[in-house]
């Protein structure tokens, strides 16, 4: 039994039908529970005040902004090499799922930043290249939605997502180098992990469970949507030439 | 290779062809800013490097679109495909193509216009330089682009989304030692820099281009 | 209930409530989507079944529920 098995659509939907309800339960379980430990039992740090707990939703969603284009990468790869649909069906249900943990992990750190830094928004390296990551998003999901033939508009995006990330790393040591040379050493960005404790590390590492569960439970979910959208239009089309 | 560059040469010259178009955009963007920030000549003086290359992008991203799309409605691209040289080359022939109507023109009117916004006086060189290095990658990148959206009707503004998030390696780059030049700061790092995401961008992107044209004819 | 979050109560709880809200949307969208799509397959999969029942597009109807 291969892991390639579950590229095969049925396969995969009667696979994904019977994770999916735990994963969902689990996801939602832990989000509840972590934000909720989050934002009602842990203390104030000493320096940022209440302002610390906004560290359970900013740390993860960036996590899995991040890592949610990663997968795009790997699937998009799979689909371009061995030419399995659920791939790069997969890559197109992650990417809205991207897309908004980039936007929760961006405002969040403006609501953050304002009283913290004295600005919602600051040209530091991490932020930029959050943006622009988001911008990669927008982009990627603009050329699914322009293509018409699903396998064309699947195998463009896929060369798009391969460019784009080594761009998107590209950038993201030009930014660090852009910062440098604008403002020496001054460092805006806090590292989240170098200033937590162990009161505040157990309720995020939680969080952090919570929204990976959260973005695997909505990409089994939209994954299967476009399976089925796959067949409906497939099964016109047959009824069309009929 | 030679006779293809010849021809889309004289077709963007021709009239109608685009060229002349980035030309007088890089100007309208020019003469538009100091009207948007005030005609403080410190101010200008300042903004300047990075307005010029913000332009020249700008009126670069223009013909974008221009690069494959008429070879594609006339059915000409797939007579490419077909020819005896690799569709690679074919890609790496319309940047060139694309650099010579577009980038060189911009290159050379940039310190023109520079008088216009008051660039410092070392700027000129390092302005010039860096987007002499730096203009092709623009026309390379634009090329793959333009290869992904070819076979869309009103593929125009979603090449713009997808092109733009390329460029902002090559304009941190480029606008950094057009920078650093004009304040007469040491560019040497950011042009190697420059340098090596134009000449990477100029071996590996034709590639990509190729397969998506491959992707859009089949 | 709602603990003292200090001068940063604004900014906490608006962090949380665009949070909480983006993340429904997003679920809800799926969701509808989801529901949606499901419910399109199943008319035209009984409109096909109606019309002629064949082993195969039986077992295909099954397995995709």
């Amino acid at each position: 039994m291969s892991l390639w098995e579950y590229a095969n659509p049925r396969r995969f939907m009667a696979l994904s039908g019977a994770v999916l309800p735990w994963v969902s339960v689990g996801a939602i379980a832990a989000l509840v529970i972590g934000l909720g430990w989050g934002f009602f039992l842990t203390p104030d740090d000493f320096r940022q005040g209440s302002t610390v707990k906004i560290i359970y939703i900013h740390v993860p969603s960036a996590m899995v902004a991040i890592n949610a284009w990663l997968m795009m990468l790997v699937t998009s790869l799979v689909w371009l090499i061995r030419r399995h649909h659920v791939s790069a069906l997969a890559a197109k249900a992650a990417a809205p799922i991207g897309a908004t943990m980039t936007l929760i992990a961006l405002i969040t750190g403006a609501i953050w930043g304002q009283p913290m830094w004295g600005t919602w928004w600051a040209w530091d390296p991490r932020l930029t290249s959050f943006l622009i990551l988001f911008l990669f998003y927008l982009g990627y999901m603009a050329l699914w939605a322009a293509i018409d033939n699903p396998d064309t508009a699947a195998e463009l995006t896929s060369v798009l997502c391969i460019v784009g990330s080594v761009f998107a790393i590209l950038s993201r040591y030009a930014l660090v180098f852009w910062n440098q040379g604008l403002h020496q050493g001054a460092s805006l960005s806090m590292d989240a992990e170098e200033n937590v404790a162990d009161v505040f590390y157990w309720p995020l590492l939680v969080s952090i469970a919570g929204f990976v569960g959260l973005f695997v439970m909505l990409v089994l979910i939209r994954t299967r949507t476009e399976v089925r959208s796959r067949r409906l239009k497939a099964l016109l089309q047959r009824e069309r030439m009929a | 290779m030679i006779a293809l560059l010849q021809r889309d040469l004289a077709l963007s010259v021709r009239a109608g062809g685009g060229f002349g178009l980035a030309l007088v955009f890089f100007l309208i963007v020019v003469t538009l800013t100091p009207f948007a920030v005030g005609p403080d000549s410190a101010i200008l003086a300042g903004i300047a490097a990075g307005i010029l290359w913000i332009g020249a992008l700008l009126s670069c991203l223009l013909s974008l679109d221009r690069i494959l799309a008429l070879d594609y409605e006339d059915g000409s691209l797939e007579l490419l495909a077909t020819a005896p040289i690799p569709l690679e080359a074919v890609a790496s022939v319309k940047a060139l193509a694309h650099w010579l109507t577009t980038g060189l023109p911009l290159t050379l009117v940039a310190p023109v216009l520079g008088v216009l916004l008051n660039l410092p006086g070392p700027g000129y060189f390092w302005l010039t330089l860096s987007l002499a290095i730096g203009t092709p990658a623009l026309s390379v990148i634009g090329t793959f682009g333009a290869a992904l959206t070819v076979g869309l009707k009103r593929g125009g503004l979603l090449l713009s989304l997808i092109v733009l998030p390329l460029y902002v390696p090559t304009l941190i780059f480029g606008a950094e030692v057009a920078r650093r030049g004009a304040a007469g700061m040491a560019p040497t790092t950011p042009l190697a820099l420059l340098a090596g995401i134009t000449l990477a961008t100029i071996a590996l992107l034709p590639f990509a281009s190729a397969a998506a044209i491959r992707i859009n004819l089949r | 209930m709602i603990p003292d979050l200090g001068k940063y109560a604004v900014a906490v709880v608006s962090a949380y409530g665009v949070t909480i809200a983006l993340i429904l949307v997003l679920i809800g969208v799926s969701l509808r989507q989801s529901i949606r799509t499901r419910q399109a397959l199943r008319e035209v999969e009984n409109a096909r079944m109606s019309k002629e029942v064949t082993p195969d597009t039986k077992k295909e109807t099954e397995l995709h529920g």
